[in-house]
């Protein structure tokens, strides 16, 4: 399946824009280290929607707007960005930090959405859980915590390595999740608001965010359906494709 | 030339093998902190500082560091303020405050204007923006260092000098009534110096004419002293004016013997230990993203081998990142620098690591009896 790259101005911001596919559409929304490649499980999902993948404000090839300072920005720029490109029933794929910006713009507003899917999305912070300290870790043992299987960390690690890329990535990341870090204390309040159909996929050996996450979220939305992959890490959408693929199209 | 004697109050008993095997004092877990121990420490450091008086310095100084062995001073206000009440004479010199840290700058318009008014306006106020890893641990986020900083810098000087109440409507800070009791008795406000490890956006900032604020280069080899000393002259020249000698500074820790050999015997240890253990973090600890622009970080990423390996007391001398020896070999590295820098105030840390009480005397008396008078002489 072909990806077109193209760039999309909403909010006086230029973000780089991958699509491809057919199909109803469907939004992936990344987590902190970008996404820089289109992935197999992108193309996969492309067999069934419209699937885009943008690079987030801050990210990546995209502009680093001024009006950058806090993670209910990149929802607002989400819901423009929806509307300017005239989408609706859209199911947004959100994974990590992209799970936390796919929460934060369903509580403000669902009327363009189909459904969530949160792929161990940070946000919400859960008692006595402790998430892994992402700006604390040295870049290799970062890379390993995000899988279980190895082979997977050391093939990213032997890829050459876009060092500004890295650290833009990272100052974005900083600057909307070092405080609170990683979650938003008032997201909690309005998750009642999100009347979509939501799945909540989670690693069981997620050692970034682990898994006691995902039970606070299912008492915050009740009506969440939570899929487990057993051997998995932060990241099932690469960790498990063939498994993870089958629960977003479910 | 001012004299100014610095102190970092390290916990100077730390258990040496445990801070090496944590890699860092910075999160050192504090099962390795004794309050008894550092009763005595604070005690000790303060009966130096007032010491400083007697010996003739012209400036005494604290500064602020958070949990940390690597300083003992989370709050430079409560050792100042125990300097305020028991010298007469010798400046006080905060060095300095970390505003982004600070939940409030009003706060420190107050404490420093307090002390100001204790002092009969002795105090000289340092602004910094912290160290990497204090953005860690308390959190604050470092992307924000540089808009928090300058901001609580214009709503603490505004604070001092204009008539409240006013208003004061900020990104980070907004305060519906501005009205200092008390404003500061030095005018229009304290000295504000700005202790930095060399930032072409900090220099930028403190040469502005409308500041011109004093410029510390601190713990760095001479090489690099000459060069952001320079670059701030040059900044000035920009800016269309000479800066004064007195608008820079250098801060470096020293140790005079009787002897060059005596000297190197006596503090190599203790050096060692500041330099390899006190002061070394791990990149992530010290540079945190947005802490410094990401060109800095990446320039710093690539002679990371050299910084965060070992230096040994000869390599520090050599580098001039300690200034070690007999008086004679002391004055003269100062009066050398000197000629090329011109700087109008040198910063002297007479203990450092494990640096223990009778040497740290012996190294202050000499310097203050042999080096000091010559160098007070010079500009």
């Amino acid at each position: 399946m072909k990806f077109v790259e193209s760039t999309v101005e909403v909010d006086r911001c230029k973000v780089r824009l991958r699509r491809g596919g057919t199909g109803e559409p469907l939004l992936f929304l990344h987590g902190a280290s970008g996404a820089p490649v289109i992935l197999p499980f992108m193309e996969k999902l492309a067999q069934r929607f419209d699937v885009l993948v943008p690079e987030h404000p801050g990210w990546g090839m995209s502009d680093e707007p001024e009006w950058l300072e806090n993670i209910h920005d990149v929802a607002y720029f989400y819901l423009d960005f929806l509307k300017q490109l005239s989408l609706s029933r859209v199911t947004v794929v959100g994974s990590s930090m992209g799970g936390w910006i796919a929460m934060e713009l369903a509580v403000r507003d669902t009327a363009r959405l189909k459904s969530l899917v949160l792929v161990s999305p940070a946000g919400v912070a859960a008692p006595g859980v402790q998430p892994a300290d992402i700006f604390l870790m040295p870049p290799e043992e970062m890379v390993r915590s995000l899988f279980v299987d190895q082979k997977l960390a050391e093939a990213r690690l032997a890829m050459p390595e876009d060092v500004d890329m890295a650290l833009k990535n990272r100052h974005t990341t900083a600057r909307l999740a070092w405080e609170p870090r990683l979650h938003d204390p008032h997201l909690p309040k309005w998750l009642h608001r999100i009347d979509v159909p939501v799945k909540i996929v989670w690693g069981r050996e997620d050692r970034i965010l682990p898994i006691g996450i995902m039970d606070e979220l299912k008492r915050l939305m009740p009506k969440a359906n939570t899929f487990v992959l057993e051997n998995c890490g932060h990241l099932p959408q690469v960790e498990k494709v063939d498994e993870f693929v089958d629960i977003v199209c479910r | 030339m001012q004299v100014v004697l610095f102190h970092l109050m390290p916990y100077a008993e730390v258990d040496i093998a445990a801070a090496r095997k944590h890699g860092t004092v910075w999160g050192l877990p504090n099962k390795h902190y004794d309050p008894q121990v550092a009763h005595r420490l604070y005690n000790r450091f303060l009966d130096e500082l007032e010491y400083g008086e007697e010996l003739g310095f012209d400036a005494v100084s604290v500064n602020e560091h958070h949990q940390t062995a690597y300083g003992l001073m989370p709050s430079p206000i409560v050792t100042a303020s125990a300097l305020a009440r028991r010298t007469k004479r010798v400046k006080i010199a905060i060095l300095g405050s970390a505003l982004p840290l600070r939940s409030h700058p009003m706060m420190v318009a107050e404490e420093h204007a307090m002390i100001d008014v204790i002092s009969g306006g002795r105090l000289i106020s340092g602004f910094v923006r912290g160290i990497g890893a204090e953005y860690h641990t308390f959190g604050v986020n470092p992307t924000f260092s540089h808009d928090r900083f300058h901001e609580a810098h214009d709503l603490i000087v505004r604070a001092w000098t204009e008539k409240g109440p006013f208003s004061f409507q900020g990104h980070h800070y907004r305060v519906n009534y501005v009205n200092l009791w008390p404003q500061p008795l030095q005018k229009p406000h304290p000295p504000i110096w700005i202790p930095s490890q060399g930032s072409k956006e900090t220099i930028d900032w403190a040469a502005h004419p409308d500041r011109r604020y004093t410029y510390l280069q601190t713990f760095s080899p001479v090489k690099v002293v000459a060069r952001y000393l320079k670059m701030y002259r040059d900044t000035c020249e920009g800016f269309g004016y000479k800066a004064k000698d007195s608008q820079l500074g250098w801060s470096v820790p020293i140790y005079v013997g009787t002897s060059d050999e005596s000297a190197r015997r006596e503090a190599k240890e203790h050096f060692e230990n500041f330099r390899n253990v006190f002061v070394r973090m791990p990149l992530e600890m010290l540079l945190p993203p947005g802490y410094t622009s990401r060109e800095s970080l990446k320039n710093v990423m690539k002679a990371k081998a050299q910084m965060f390996g070992d230096v040994t007391i000869e390599q520090a001398i050599e580098l001039g990142l300690f200034v070690c020896g007999s008086p004679k070999t002391v004055l003269d590295a100062f009066k050398n620098h000197w000629q090329e820098m011109r700087f109008g105030n040198i910063l002297v840390s007479c203990q450092f690591g494990t640096l223990p009480a009778e040497l740290t005397r012996n190294n202050m008396e000499r310097f203050a009896r042999e080096v000091m008078p010559a160098l007070k002489s010079l500009g």
